[in-house]
């Protein structure tokens, strides 16, 4: 038996040219610093509802009833328990929802798989994969297959983010459309992009059928199935500017409750 | 006339080093132009294996300057004319000779996998077969066989674990099959164990590789590990099946 030509061994070899090490170091630095960045939002347990800082008079003064919430901090719990002294962040009740959706999901497998695990870096580059590799066939990795139920709570959450939205606009002397508004719309529609591109609603609405001629049933499913894969084929597109979408939002939100910058009402109606 | 240059890989099993040769280019010419002229003008006895030379026939795959290619499809000019372009039999099958590696392992592979099977009862209408039934099935036929996919995918390349994987050409195949509107064969037990669908990490790079761009990925193994997942991984979708009275 003849053996194969492995003259480029340890991570990290290859005998590619190009910069192939510049997607993975990329896509590595944008994600630790967005977990950086929502560790913190999460643990802050502050400045997410305008209405309850310190700037909060000056929104009242805006005649707004609703609240522009941030999407770290979405649906609104006004609990207050504490663990040893620490006053325990709503946000961590609901972090775990998006978040799964994130991890177990089909593209941002492959972003963390190259960029965090290098199984492998970059295609035809030596990785960490060994002789012993079982890939998602074992613990944990094997938990990647309960991706459509983390799909399930991420599709409520684009409800709950679009009732945000409203409430957003919902002012004492009736309805009025802030930059805020604008803000939260934009982080629903691109959640709502990817979400509904996702690869478990693809099989689900009809990627699992075999025949779509047979019944109308089945008809009706082609149809949502080609859609689903419309947003599918940009799955990885809306990936990343919902990531965008969803920093921003709060990152408005923040702003304004700490005073840095004013929620311009835009028309009220 | 410019020149170029190329770095070759000659050996077999024993043993090999990587020889430079300098060729004359042309304009559109590929690196299968530069390795025939090679073999015509400089060393008879480099070995190459190739037939069509219009990306059709999958035979002439190599790794060119590190990466998975077909030689008739690559050409010259995508690279620096100052530095060697380097030409290396594919690194995942074992050495025949010079480019020629042997990849008997994959059809070794698909003849384990069990062909389309028809319902045999005699009582199912005839089915005529529609455009969208097929749409899916198609895109998979495009496949040449040039097992770029599998010389790429990690889980054969760096893993070697040919014992437990099929590979994505063979994900192809049995997509292909258990997507078939008329196939009655229920291919999830094997796709879970034997063929190792579980073992693929989705990162894509058989996609990135395939020269009749299929969505290896997208399309054909994510939508198998989602059946398996149905029938291994899914109680809500196992209650349906038993309230329906399916399998």
């Amino acid at each position: 038996m003849a053996t194969t030509i492995r003259d480029s061994r340890g991570s990290g070899k290859t005998a590619r040219r190009d910069a192939w090490w510049l997607q993975p170091l990329l896509t590595a630095t944008v994600l630790t610093a967005f977990i950086i960045y929502a560790t913190f939002r999460t643990f802050e347990n502050d400045n997410f509802l305008p209405e309850l800082s310190r700037n909060a008079s000056a929104l009242w003064e805006s005649g707004r009833v609703g609240h522009l919430l941030s999407p770290f901090y979405s649906p609104l719990f006004l609990v207050d328990w504490q663990v040893m002294g620490y006053h325990v962040s709503p946000a961590i009740l609901i972090l775990p929802f998006p978040l799964s959706f994130r991890l177990t999901c089909y593209y941002y497998r492959k972003a963390y798989y190259r960029s965090f695990f290098m199984a492998p870096p970059a295609c035809a580059v030596q990785g960490t994969t060994k002789k012993t590799y079982r890939g998602e066939q074992v613990f944990p990795f094997v938990i990647q297959n309960l991706h459509r139920f983390a799909f399930y709570a991420a599709f409520i959450f684009i409800f709950i983010l679009a009732y945000d939205v409203v409430l957003s606009m919902k002012y004492v002397d009736g309805w009025g459309i802030s930059l805020g508004t604008f803000v939260l719309l934009l982080n629903v529609l691109l959640l709502a992009g990817y979400t509904l591109g996702c690869h478990s609603l693809r099989h689900l609405v009809g990627g699992k059928l075999n025949c779509y001629s047979c019944s109308l049933a089945a008809k009706t499913r082609h149809g949502l199935w080609k859609k689903v894969t419309f947003l599918n084929e940009r799955h990885a597109l809306y990936a990343w500017v919902s990531l965008f979408g969803v920093a921003l939002a709060d990152l408005y939100v923040r702003f304004v409750c700490a005073g840095v910058i004013t929620d311009w009402v835009l028309v009220k109606f | 006339m410019s020149k170029i240059t190329l770095s070759v890989y000659r050996g077999d099993a024993n043993g090999g080093e990587m020889k430079t040769y300098t060729v004359d280019t042309f304009p559109g010419m590929v690196v299968l132009d530069a390795i025939h002229q090679i073999q015509a003008e400089q060393d008879g006895t480099l070995a190459c294996r190739w037939n069509c030379k219009a990306a059709k026939c999958g035979s002439c795959s190599a790794e060119v300057n590190g990466m998975p290619k077909l030689m008739c499809k690559t050409r010259v000019d995508d690279y620096p004319a100052d530095q060697p372009i380097v030409v290396h039999p594919l690194r995942t099958f074992p050495i025949v000779k010079d480019l020629v590696a042997d990849v008997s392992w994959n059809f070794e592979v698909s003849k384990s996998i069990p062909i389309l099977k028809l319902a045999d009862d005699g009582s199912a209408e005839p089915l005529r077969m529609q455009q969208v039934d097929v749409d899916r099935i198609q895109e998979f036929r495009k496949c040449i066989e040039c097992f770029l996919c599998q010389t790429v995918c990690h889980v054969l390349r760096d893993g070697d674990r040919k014992d437990i994987f099929f590979g994505p050409r063979q994900m192809v195949r049995l997509a292909s099959l258990e997507m078939h509107p008329l196939d009655v064969l229920d291919r999830r037990p094997m796709l879970r164990e034997t063929a190792g669908v579980g073992i693929c990490n989705i990162t894509k790079c058989c996609t990135e590789v395939c020269p009749e761009h299929i969505h290896i990925t997208d399309n054909a193994i994510i939508p198998l590990k989602e059946r398996v997942a149905d029938t291994y991984f899914d109680p809500v979708q196992k209650v349906l099946r038993w309230v329906g009275g399916r399998k």
